[in-house]
C-alpha cells in the first residue's frame, strides 16, 4: 500500500517532467568564441569599452514559443578587461567588482514577451557584487540557418550595484550609466 | 633691432608654457600607482593640453610661413647659424609630432579624447593593443629628444645673454 502511494505520484511526475522536457527543444549550444558581453561607461565624458571574457550563457528559445523561452548568463567577473593589464587588477579590488567575494555576476530572465518590430521585451534579474536588481532591455534575434543570434544592450547604473565605492562615487569622473552590450551566437 | 611679432612671440611663450605643464603632468601621471580619480583627472587634462599645443602649432607654423623670422645677427659663425636654425627645425617637428603620437597611443589603447571633457575628437584608428607598446615608447623617446632640444635652445639663449651679451633675447621677449 504504501509502496504504490509512493509509487503513483512518481510516476506521475515523471510522466510529466517528460512531457515538459518534451515541449522544450534541448538548451541551445552558445559558441563562445562568436559571443560576447562589454560594458560601455564615460570617464570623464570619454566612453571606454571594456569586455568580460569569460562567461557561460544558457538559452532555450523558440521565437515561435518565447514565453517558454529560458535565458541565463553567468559572467566571470574576474575576465573583466579593460585593454591594461594593470586597470584590471585595479578593478577586481573591493571598491568596483570585489572579485575576491563575488566572483560572479549573473542574469536570469524572468520574463521574454513578443514586442513590436520582431524584437523581444526581456525581464530579469541581475546581479552584480551580491547586489540583485530588476532590468528589462528589447532583445533582437536573428536566425541564420540553424544559428540565433540574439542581441541586446542592457542599460545599468554601477552605483545600484555599489561598483565604485568610497571616492568613485563621484559620477563625475566615471558616470553612473554603464551600457552593457551583449551578443551571442548559438544553435 | 628687429624683433619677432607680437602674434610669434605670444605663441612661443604660450606653447613653451603648455609643454611645460603637459610634460610635467605626464611624468607626474604615469607615476600614481593604480587607479586613481586624480590619475585619471591627470590624464584627461595632459591629453586636452596636447591637443591645444597642436593647435597652436598649427596657427605657429602657419604664422612663420608667412611672417619671415628676424635675421641671425652677423656676428655669430655659419656653424651657430646652421645649428641654431636646425634646433628650430626640429623644435618645430617636435611640437607636432609629440601631440600627434600622444593622440594615436590613446586612439590604440581604446580611449578617444574629448576635448575639455565635451568636444568628442575624431576617432582615427581602432583599439590596437599591438600598436599601443609602440606609440607609447615613440611618445616618450619623442619627448626625451624634446627635453634635449630644450635645454639646447635654453643653454643657447642665455650664452647669447651673459656671454655674447648680443641681447638677442629681447627679440622674442613680450
Amino acid at each position: 500500500m504504501t509502496l504504490t502511494r509512493f509509487i503513483k505520484p512518481t510516476l506521475l511526475a515523471l510522466a510529466a517532467a517528460s512531457l515538459t522536457a518534451a515541449a522544450h527543444a534541448a538548451p541551445l549550444k552558445v559558441d563562445a568564441a562568436k559571443s560576447s558581453v562589454n560594458a560601455t561607461f564615460k570617464q570623464l565624458n570619454v566612453p571606454v569599452d571594456a569586455k568580460f571574457k569569460k562567461f557561460t550563457a544558457t538559452i532555450d528559445f523558440d521565437a515561435a514559443k518565447p514565453s517558454e523561452g529560458k535565458a541565463s548568463v553567468e559572467i566571470d567577473v574576474t575576465s573583466f578587461d579593460l585593454g591594461e593589464a594593470e586597470y584590471n587588477k585595479e578593478v577586481q579590488k573591493k571598491e568596483w567588482f570585489n572579485t575576491a567575494q563575488f566572483p560572479k555576476a549573473s542574469f536570469v530572465a524572468t520574463s521574454i514577451k513578443p514586442a513590436a518590430g520582431g524584437k523581444f521585451d526581456v525581464s530579469g534579474k541581475l546581479t552584480i557584487k551580491g547586489k540583485s536588481a530588476d532590468v528589462s532591455f528589447p532583445l533582437t534575434v536573428k536566425k541564420e540557418g540553424a544559428t540565433q543570434v540574439f542581441d541586446g544592450v542592457l542599460p545599468i547604473k554601477r552605483l545600484t550595484y555599489n561598483i565604485g565605492e568610497g571616492e568613485w562615487k563621484d559620477t563625475g569622473m566615471v558616470a553612473d550609466e554603464v551600457s552593457i552590450k551583449f551578443h551571442i551566437v548559438a544553435q | 633691432m628687429e624683433r619677432y611679432t607680437k602674434p610669434a612671440v605670444l605663441l612661443h611663450w604660450l606653447i613653451a608654457l603648455l609643454i611645460i605643464s603637459a610634460f610635467g603632468l605626464g611624468l607626474t601621471m604615469v607615476d600614481i600607482p593604480g587607479l586613481t580619480p586624480t590619475k585619471l583627472k591627470y590624464f584627461s587634462w595632459h591629453k586636452w593640453i596636447g591637443v591645444t599645443v597642436l593647435a597652436l602649432a598649427c596657427l605657429r607654423l602657419l604664422w612663420r610661413l608667412t611672417h619671415k623670422a628676424p635675421a641671425y645677427p652677423a656676428h655669430m659663425p655659419q656653424w651657430q647659424q646652421s645649428a641654431a636654425h636646425w634646433l628650430h627645425l626640429g623644435l618645430y617637428a617636435l611640437i607636432f609630432a609629440i601631440p600627434v603620437s600622444g593622440y594615436f597611443y590613446s586612439l590604440s589603447a581604446g580611449v578617444p579624447v574629448v576635448y575639455l571633457g565635451v568636444l568628442p575628437l575624431p576617432v582615427l584608428m581602432a583599439p590596437n593593443p599591438e600598436l599601443k607598446p609602440l606609440l607609447k615608447e615613440l611618445h616618450y623617446l619623442l619627448n626625451m629628444t624634446m627635453l634635449a632640444a630644450f635645454v639646447l635652445h635654453v643653454l643657447a639663449a642665455l650664452k647669447h645673454q651673459f656671454i655674447d651679451r648680443d641681447n638677442i633675447l629681447r627679440r622674442m621677449l613680450p
